[in-house]
């Protein structure tokens, strides 16, 4: 994916940033990352203000324009605003059950900490370590009304409950005519890499869902993110599977409003909005996007030499899809009309990954206001190998160097 | 190795030896009569099953004595009747190629679907693989509804969208077409009824083959676990599509498969022994609150896998001919009745030819029923109302916008 003119410049930029004879940068280096990312809302006041957010209280439904005041937030990072939101539904839905390979305790990312000492036993229980058996089991119990919240450990281990997922949770409602559905079963887990996962632990495996239609598939970017978008998809009358980047677990951290709210299903969110190139993608690589969108307006001084000046004003239009499936198109597709340039990133490889999907339908409806092709920055199509993770995932310089191939094709 | 040899053989010799050397019988006509026979039709009286009709693992044999009543009996014979009727219609419909896709028929396992029936409630739940017709009609469908289902026209329960395979009524919850999963999903439903405090089990049903699939005994662990009120039900048709059991299981006696699941083995040609094995499971599950409970019915069937096999290939016309003529369900009910007074052959013949009318009424009544509407295609995805904003035809044109 590099093109031949960046690739001849990666040994220099490489030397430069990891070599010992120079000396280190801070920490995360001079770029925003995770932890100073100017995506996430780390003040009471801009936390209430998310947009698209609806409360949840009793008795109304304002949206996130009224009723700010009086309302509290707390600092949270992702896995604890997941806790936060199973906690609301469980509080909320006496019918509401958490169960998962050991969720009791904790879960391997504490997702599910305290809740089965706060909630009982009974409702937030172990499961054997059985995926397809496990789903299955919760597609039984959302048909008998229950709201089934179900975790698979790891996104890796979603295969072997593939075919309850596709053959039994999406079709049940049409082939029952509309007598039976599992809308109520919601199915979490960690996705994407973390750096060292290896091949059982970094997979991004949402295309395979994308042509699963009667499901539908979410990927929140940070906590406040994730707990309104659980709790909607909690709610969604549809099966869901909710797959959260598992390296946010710990590094996204916000201020999450503690009352109940939901955040829309299947529609994605403009973060920064700007009029040269749309860049789209969602979880994780949304935080390499921002490093890039530094990196091109302010680049290092060894990275000058290689981005044209004219380029360095562009206005790049950040999107977070948020909801893989179905995904909205129509804010995809307006917004390239208007920059009439797209880049889609995202951890799965490349070959039938989400965005093959999204190129071909932005293609076909932007076909003439398109000023160059469509360009996909994505993992490899190779397994993840343990120690090539950080090469295979995209990042920030790859991210880049599509924006400024797109730029000034 | 030698000493682990020698001690093994140091084992007392019983302890690999089943309780009963006896194999299970699959007679249909063995039931005795124990008590004068009865004058009304709602009065009790006392018939006594073979004693080969059952074998247990790990659970007490259920009594071998049963009261039964006239009027039982004879809607029994009805329902099987009708249910054979029904498939055996669905079949004609097939060949006449009104019928289209995968369509697998219970001819020659009636006294399952309807012995079940008769040893349950209604509020239980039953779950089933894709040999799921008869068990449709008598958890409440119609049998112009499957039938409709099966041609894909509106009056079918799934509105024609479905097919065979795909038939639900609220306390059936499907054929399941893929081999197995609906176990676990039955397990989900039993979990449901006990977190809710229902004096209520669920039914789940699966074949001989599906028994070797993984995930049936991913729910077998679950619900032993959590002592799910939930009956697995392994209808041995000896058959696992082309494969004799013997071939694809290396144990083929199913009711023992459970682990630490007790399970009882029974005679499922006998509608009575059949009856009686789903009222043993049901207070097993819910009036003594034990836990699950495996039970293999053994049938057989007389046609093939699916319409699309003829059934010979793997076993002998002549093996199906002797099944047929001497441990068939019907005629063995047939002959209990006569044999003890309870209506006359002629009685039972109009009772057949009811049936009969019954189904081509039916039949008639689906064929006349109108193919779902284009507009069905694009329903009951996901929910009304939170579809996304099109569904992709195979052109432009077929694009449907919600």
């Amino acid at each position: 994916m590099f093109t031949s003119t960046l690739r001849k410049r990666i040994p220099r930029i490489l030397n430069v940033r990891f070599s010992s004879s120079v000396e280190p940068p801070p920490a995360g280096g001079h770029l925003p990352s995770v932890a100073t990312s100017q995506l996430l809302r780390s003040t009471r006041d801009t936390a209430l203000r998310t947009p698209d957010l609806v409360w949840v209280d009793e008795g109304s439904s304002e949206t996130s324009e009224s009723l700010v005041g009086g309302r509290e937030t707390r600092k949270m990072n992702t896995y604890q605003a997941v806790r936060d939101a199973m906690s609301v539904a469980l509080t909320k839905d006496d019918d509401a059950v958490v169960f998962g390979e050991d969720v009791a305790f904790g879960g391997v990312f504490r997702c599910t900490m305290g809740l089965a000492e706060e909630f009982g036993r009974e409702r937030v229980f172990n499961t054997p370590l059985t995926e397809q058996g496990l789903v299955g089991f919760g597609i039984g119990l959302a048909m008998m009304g229950h709201t089934a919240i179900a975790e698979i450990q790891f996104a890796d281990y979603i295969f072997p409950a593939f075919d309850q997922l596709v053959n039994e949770a999406a079709k049940i409602r049409y082939r029952s005519g509309g007598q039976y559905n599992c809308g109520k079963l919601t199915v979490r887990t960690p996705t994407m890499s973390v750096g060292h996962g290896g091949l059982y632990h970094s997979q991004s495996p949402e295309g395979f869902f994308m042509g699963v239609s009667g499901l539908k598939v979410v990927i929140p970017r940070s906590p406040i993110q994730a707990k309104g978008l659980l709790l909607a998809s909690i709610r969604d009358p549809n099966p869901v599977v909710f797959m959260e980047p598992k390296v946010l677990y710990r590094s996204a951290v916000e201020q999450v409003p503690i009352d109940d709210y939901t955040l829309p299903l299947s529609r994605a969110e403009i973060l920064v909005p700007g009029s040269d190139l749309t860049l789209l993608s969602w979880g994780t690589p949304l935080y390499h996007c921002e490093t890039a969108l530094h990196m091109l307006s302010s680049p290092a001084p060894t990275l000058e030499p290689h981005i044209p000046t004219s380029l360095r004003t562009a206005k790049i239009e950040l999107i977070d899809l948020r909801t893989i499936l179905p995904w909205d198109v129509d804010t995809v597709v307006e917004s390239v009309k208007r920059t009439g340039r797209l880049v889609v990133v995202h951890e799965a490889g490349m070959t039938a990954g989400a965005g093959a999907e999204i190129c071909a339908e932005v293609q076909k409806r932007c076909f003439l206001k398109l000023n160059a092709p469509v360009r996909r920055v994505t993992g490899w199509d190779t397994p993840a190998g343990l120690q090539f993770e950080k090469f295979i995932m995209p990042d920030a310089i790859r991210v880049l160097d599509a924006i400024v191939e797109t730029l000034s094709y | 190795m030698s000493s682990l040899a020698r001690s093994a053989l140091r084992l007392p010799r019983r302890v690999a030896v089943p309780s009963s050397l006896r194999s299970i019988q699959t007679s249909a006509d063995t039931t005795q009569l124990s008590s004068s026979p009865p004058q009304g039709l709602d009065d009790p009286f006392q018939v006594r099953i073979h004693e080969d009709s059952f074998q247990t693992y790990n659970c007490e044999k259920p009594s071998l004595d049963v009261t039964v009543t006239k009027g039982e009996l004879l809607k029994m014979y009805t329902e099987m009747q009708t249910m054979r009727r029904m498939e055996m219609a669905a079949d004609q419909l097939y060949k006449a190629k009104l019928i289209r896709g995968f369509c697998h028929l219970a001819i020659g396992q009636e006294a399952i679907s309807v012995g079940l029936e008769h040893g349950i409630t209604p509020n239980d739940r039953v779950i089933t693989g894709y040999r799921c017709h008869p068990f449709a009609v008598l958890r409440g469908g119609s049998i112009a509804g499957v039938l409709g289902e099966l041609l894909g026209r509106q009056i079918g329960m799934s509105n024609g969208k479905g097919g065979s395979m795909h038939i639900f009524t609220p306390s059936f919850y499907g054929g399941n077409g893929i081999v197995g999963a609906q176990v676990p999903v039955g397990a989900g439903v039993a979990f449901a009824q006990k977190y809710k405090e229902k004096d209520n089990c669920t039914f789940a049903l699966y074949g001989d083959g599906a028994s070797n699939q993984g995930q049936v005994f991913e729910a077998f662990n679950m619900a032993k676990l959590w002592e799910l009120p939930v009956v697995f039900v392994c209808e041995n048709n000896k058959y696992g599509m082309g494969t004799p059991a013997e071939r694809s299981s290396s144990n083929t006696q199913y009711f023992t498969r459970g682990d630490k699941i007790p399970g009882l083995q029974v005679n499922g040609m006998d509608i009575i022994a059949s009856k009686h094995a789903a009222q043993y499971a049901r207070k097993w599950t819910v009036d003594d609150k034990k836990g699950p409970l495996l039970l293999e019915f053994v049938t057989y069937r007389y046609g093939g896998h699916s319409m699309s096999d003829p059934g010979t290939t793997y076993r002998t016309r002549e093996e199906v001919q002797r099944m047929r003529s001497t441990q068939d369900p019907i005629r063995g009910l047939q002959k209990y009745i006569e044999e003890w007074g309870l209506a006359s052959e002629q009685e039972l013949k109009q009772i057949d030819k009811e049936a009969k009318s019954k189904i081509d009424a039916a039949v008639e009544e689906a064929k006349a029923s109108p193919e779902p509407k284009v507009d069905d295609l694009w329903t009951d995805i996901y929910y009304k109302g939170t579809e996304p904003p099109f569904m992709r035809g195979r052109e432009r044109e077929e694009v449907h916008y919600y």
